[in-house]
């Protein structure tokens, strides 16, 4: 009944979660672009006063900055492409017929549940450590010199763990397209000639590009803010650090408030000429 | 050429047998269609022709030629679905295109097969939209026109017009009966209308749990029911079927007779009922009757227009010519 009181009665209804969700939203906001105009160094004499532009000159000025982009542009893109390949094939293994299935989709979906904190820590001990870590002990197995994956491979090794984070996400909802699939398109396609592949190709893959293009944006949003995995890794060395830890290297480790807010701000606008061009790339798939 | 035959045929899911041993010869060009209540197997039987489902056992032979194990593609049949199952991403262009490009003909005959399907079902105007922005008879269609372009041996319709409305149904009952007769293919359609049945098939197969109840042309089937079951299933209204003394007085266990075979004489009749329902169609009235003492109702066709309300006593006479007689066994006496 949308008669002219339900809709103000419903407007009055939904405004404390709109001023809540906004305030959350503005009042950080606000004061991060506050702090980006002030030299503010909280151990070092704290507020200085008004800078104007400099904190953003010297953010971007810095010899950190470039890199930190490319990380994470690196980071975010490998990950998406590794979370999406692998889930279309774990939600197409999953969509069989076979015994136990309740048991192995809740054991896929297990590792969305652990701690990025704890997954990275037993990522780094367990696994990657290079005396004591089961991927040492599998390369000297074969005769190998164990990889010392944090420091020769940092970047890899980071895309490995969020990857294997993130994975059991893309797999849900790509899983829940693929079940969504009528079975009658399928055998049309099979009855018209369509092999296997060309099946997949034609009929299940643009089945997908919606579920697809919903991962890739949600997931977007996530890993460019990761920053446990690379702390209790890394800590940002060996070419790890990203946009993220940058800030928070400038912040808590420089004690420069002013400047890691300027950096914010620029992490902001990141993420938006990046959600940007995603709609472009990906987004009319969500029309119709 | 598209004969097919059945021979032996068995279809198990598990434990549970859904076709029992089945022979079935469906002759070139005939446009044969499998009928019977829902979950009598008919869209199962269908799937094992199209090579959807594997038979347990039997051989399934098209042309003459063994095809038991040939996988679906390459039997040369086409199958329209029911959901019509269009290709939602693709124009329509492309769907009807979608089996000659796997198949990898040629793009000028392609657009040939197209546009020569699409005029024959006045599609031309629709072949760059999406399946999602047509209506439920331009999706049918479509999904006739995708069956046409790969001149199958044969066509299979799995209910094909359950998903539309009334009148749109008739009309493509129309067309598809028109399509036969231009092409001449054979034509297997699967349906639980028996009016459907009725009206297009040279030949009905009526199935229940599995078996063939009776084959035969519509007016066989409608003339002569080989058991109470056809008898029942075929002709709309049912025919009345009567036990007891009645019977016994025609030598039979159970006999049928057609509503319209009985007629309502004034005055007096060889059967006296109360009118409960009196259903007005103007072409013809159908009476339900109650209390006649043979069944527990009775239904009548009475041509025009007769002015009996409810409640009235009406006599009824029925044609003796045009008693059905079964045994026991729900059989037919000749």
């Amino acid at each position: 009944m949308a008669t002219k009181h339900s809709r103000s009665a419903a407007r009055l209804m939904m405004a404390p979660a709109v001023i809540l969700l906004l305030g959350w939203m503005l009042v950080p906001l606000t004061m991060t672009l506050y702090f980006s105009f002030k030299r503010y160094l909280p151990m070092r004499g704290g507020d200085q006063g008004w800078v104007g532009f400099e904190n953003y000159v010297r953010f971007v000025t810095s010899t950190a900055f470039w890199p930190s982009v490319q990380a994470t542009l690196i980071i975010v893109g490998s990950v998406l492409v590794i979370t999406v390949a692998f889930g279309v094939l774990l939600a197409l293994l999953l969509d069989q017929p076979m015994w136990g299935q309740g048991i192995v989709r809740i054991l896929v979906i297990a590792p969305f549940f652990v701690m990025p904190t704890v997954s990275a820590l037993v990522w780094k001990n367990m696994f990657m450590d290079p005396v004591n870590g089961l991927f040492a002990h599998l390369w000297k197995f074969f005769g190998a010199a164990p990889i010392e994956w944090l420091s020769q491979a940092s970047l890899t090794s980071i895309v490995i763990i969020v990857s294997w984070q993130w994975l059991p996400f893309a797999t849900l909802i790509l899983l829940t397209a693929i079940q969504s699939l009528d079975s009658e398109q399928l055998e049309a396609a099979e009855m018209d000639g369509a092999p296997p592949l060309s099946r997949f190709g034609f009929i299940i893959l643009p089945h997908l590009a919606r579920a697809i293009t919903i991962v890739v944006l949600i997931q977007t949003i996530f890993l460019l803010a990761i920053f446990a995995e690379i702390f209790v890794t890394t800590q940002g060395s060996f070419g790890t650090r990203t946009l993220t830890y940058l800030i928070y290297q400038r912040v808590l480790e420089s004690q420069n408030v002013g400047l890691g807010s300027a950096g914010g701000i620029y992490a902001v606008i990141l993420a938006n000429i990046v959600a940007i061009f995603l709609m472009r790339i990906v987004g009319k798939n969500l029309d119709a | 050429m598209g004969q097919i035959t059945l021979e032996k045929v068995t279809k198990s899911f598990g434990e549970v047998e859904v076709i029992p041993p089945l022979d079935l010869t469906i002759e070139d060009g005939e446009f044969t269609v499998f009928v019977g209540p829902s979950g009598c197997g008919k869209s199962t039987l269908l799937r094992l022709i199209a090579g959807l489902e594997d038979i347990t056992s039997g051989t399934i032979r098209i042309d003459g030629a063994d095809a038991t194990n040939i996988p679906p593609a390459k039997r040369g049949l086409a199958m329209v679905f029911q959901s019509y199952a269009l290709y939602p991403h693709m124009s329509v262009r492309k769907n009807i295109a979608f089996p000659m490009r796997m198949a990898g003909i040629d793009k000028a005959e392609q657009d040939r097969r197209i546009e020569q399907a699409a005029a024959a079902l006045n599609l031309t105007d629709y072949l760059d939209r999406r399946p999602g922005q047509l209506s439920g008879g331009q999706r049918q269609r479509v999904a006739i026109g995708r069956a046409i372009v790969r001149e199958p041996s044969a066509f299979l319709f799995d209910e094909p017009l359950s998903n539309l409305d009334a009148a749109l149904r008739v009309g493509m009952r129309l067309e598809i009966s028109e399509l036969h007769k231009r092409l001449a293919t054979t034509m297997i359609y699967v349906t639980h209308d028996q009016v459907e049945a009725m009206t297009m098939a040279d030949k009905i197969v009526v199935l229940r749990a599995g078996n063939i109840e009776q084959v035969g042309s519509p007016l066989d089937l409608y003339h002569a029911p080989q058991n109470i079951f056809v008898a029942g299933f075929i002709g709309s209204p049912k025919m009345n079927l009567i036990e007891g003394a009645e019977a016994k007085k025609h030598n039979a266990h159970t006999i049928g007779i057609r509503p319209e075979h009985i007629d309502v004489t004034e005055g007096s009749g060889t059967w006296t009922g109360t009118v409960g329902v009196a259903e007005h169609l103007g072409s013809d009235t159908f009476f339900h009757i109650h209390q006649t003492g043979l069944a527990e109702s009775l239904t009548v066709r009475a041509p025009g227009e007769v002015n009996l309300r409810h409640g009235d006593t009406i006599h009824l006479t029925p044609r003796e010519d045009q008693i059905h007689r079964f045994n026991a066994e729900g059989l037919r006496i000749p």
